[in-house]
């Protein structure tokens, strides 16, 4: 397991909730938030273990719920199902591809705010929700969609950054070096 | 078939999730709070990073401007200072009458400036956090406004700092009284689809239904409930309908405060 990898999800998630309590802008010019947390998740399943996903879904969730008026604990099993799902069919997925990332982080993101709502349906602590949850609602997909590739852009490079890379071998070999000149 | 750590993660995701959920209220909310003060050092540095910017925006501010701001600014608080004795006096004279016909005496508002650290980052909440808590002596249910009109009340409580949930949300309903007709009604989330895009807007619901507001009428608070003091301003009615089909009156009211650009809040103390 790389625990390098599973440690900076983990950092990015507490940064990216962080990030959504505190900048307004996008709030400001869309009247939503964007959610990063699926998008972060997309990538978790696609990179990482089981381990990583399941703690991005723990930890990624409390963080945002101990910000947020959300019943503690709600936000867990939408990121879980969400990274569950995509780790299942992750070796028919072509991670590295640009459309594949886009279209992957737009259901992730689509689908996480419909679970969490579900589940506070459930619950019976159901939020006031009317037709401005559409607009909403599109502007989480479209935002998450568009940030999924950023976010393997930012890992991929935080990876070159800090692991350390994989020793090449080379075809040069002591016994078939020819010796020049006379002894 | 799953293999075994497939079967560890979902029944440790499954158990987590049931023991959150089904955590009692108090404790819910210490996790909460716990899990939060994690991210109060980095919302400083927010705020520190905002006022830095700020100052360098000063900076850049002519002396022939700040000159004419601060004579504006004079002018301003000797207004003020004249109404603030104008105040007092009406205050004393109240406080006699008040005590001539045996009536509670009325205390002055005790009002404390908190900032806003963060907003929910959920979409479907209509909550923010601001920077003071129990330790400034917060204490849940106080309400919270700026000087244009009411924002909301105080739902939860830490150390340093609270949750607000604001005006227009269904867990904070206000008694409110119409300033020129003196009908009384309750603020409650506006309920048409078209209103529910614009975040300015709340229901007066409960009003009789004989009553007929103009546009423009002030909306205050009715001090019913305990809640919320007696004459906070909420906002001006818009229009009002009858709901034939639940017997009274309701009326949309444009609330005062912009909720959407909140920085500076003042908690009013009791």
């Amino acid at each position: 397991m790389n625990w390098l990898n599973s440690i900076l999800v983990l950092l990015v998630a507490f940064i990216a909730v962080f990030l959504e309590a505190s900048v307004d802008t996008i709030r400001h010019l869309l009247g939503a938030q964007i959610d990063l947390l699926p998008a972060l998740m997309v990538y978790a399943s696609l990179s990482s273990g089981l381990f990583t996903i399941t703690a991005l879904a723990v930890f990624g969730g409390l963080c945002f719920d101990s910000l947020s008026a959300n019943p503690l604990g709600i936000s867990i099993l939408p990121l879980f199902v969400i990274g569950y799902g995509i780790y299942l069919r992750r070796e028919l997925i072509l991670r590295e591809q640009f459309f594949a990332q886009l279209v992957l982080g737009l259901i992730a993101s689509a689908l996480a705010p419909v679970l969490a709502l579900l589940l506070l349906s459930i619950t019976r602590q159901m939020p006031s929700v009317g037709l401005e949850f559409i607009w909403q609602w599109l502007v989480m997909a479209l935002g998450g969609a568009v940030l999924t590739p950023v976010c393997f852009r930012l890992f991929d490079g935080l990876n070159h950054a800090l692991a350390y890379r994989p020793a090449v071998e080379t075809s040069f070999r002591l016994d078939r070096q020819i010796k020049r000149g006379r002894k | 078939m799953l293999k075994r750590p497939h079967y560890i993660a979902l029944g440790l995701v499954g158990l987590l999730t049931l023991v959150f959920l089904n955590l009692p209220h108090h404790a819910a909310n210490q996790i909460k709070l716990a899990i939060g003060s994690l991210f109060i050092p980095g919302f400083g540095v927010s705020k520190s990073t905002k006022q830095l910017l700020g100052n360098a925006g000063d900076a850049l501010t002519t002396r022939t401007e700040l000159l004419r701001q601060n004579e504006q600014y004079r002018q301003v608080n000797q207004e003020l200072q004249i109404r603030a004795m104008q105040a007092d006096a009406l205050q004393r004279e109240n406080d006699q009458l008040r005590q001539l016909l045996g009536l509670q005496k009325q205390f002055p508002w005790r009002l404390r400036v908190a900032s806003v650290i963060s907003r929910d980052p959920a979409n479907w909440w209509h909550s923010l956090q601001i920077d003071a808590g129990s330790r400034d002596g917060v204490r849940p249910d106080m309400p919270v406004m700026t000087s244009a009109g009411l924002v909301g009340r105080i739902a939860e409580v830490g150390l340093t700092s609270s949750r607000v949930v604001l005006i227009g949300s269904p867990e904070c309903k206000v008694a409110a009284w119409v300033e020129k007709t003196g009908d009384n009604g309750v603020i409650t989330p506006t309920s048409s689809p078209g209103d529910k895009l614009d975040n300015t807007l709340v229901i007066l619901s409960y009003l009789s239904s004989n009553s007929s507001l103009k546009p423009g009428e002030r909306v205050k608070t009715s001090g019913e409930g305990n809640i919320f003091p007696k004459g906070i301003l909420i906002g001006q009615t818009v229009e009002d309908s009858y709901r034939a089909d639940l017997g009274y009156n309701e009326a949309r009211v444009k609330l005062a405060a912009d909720l959407g650009a909140l920085e500076e809040l003042w908690v009013v103390m009791r």
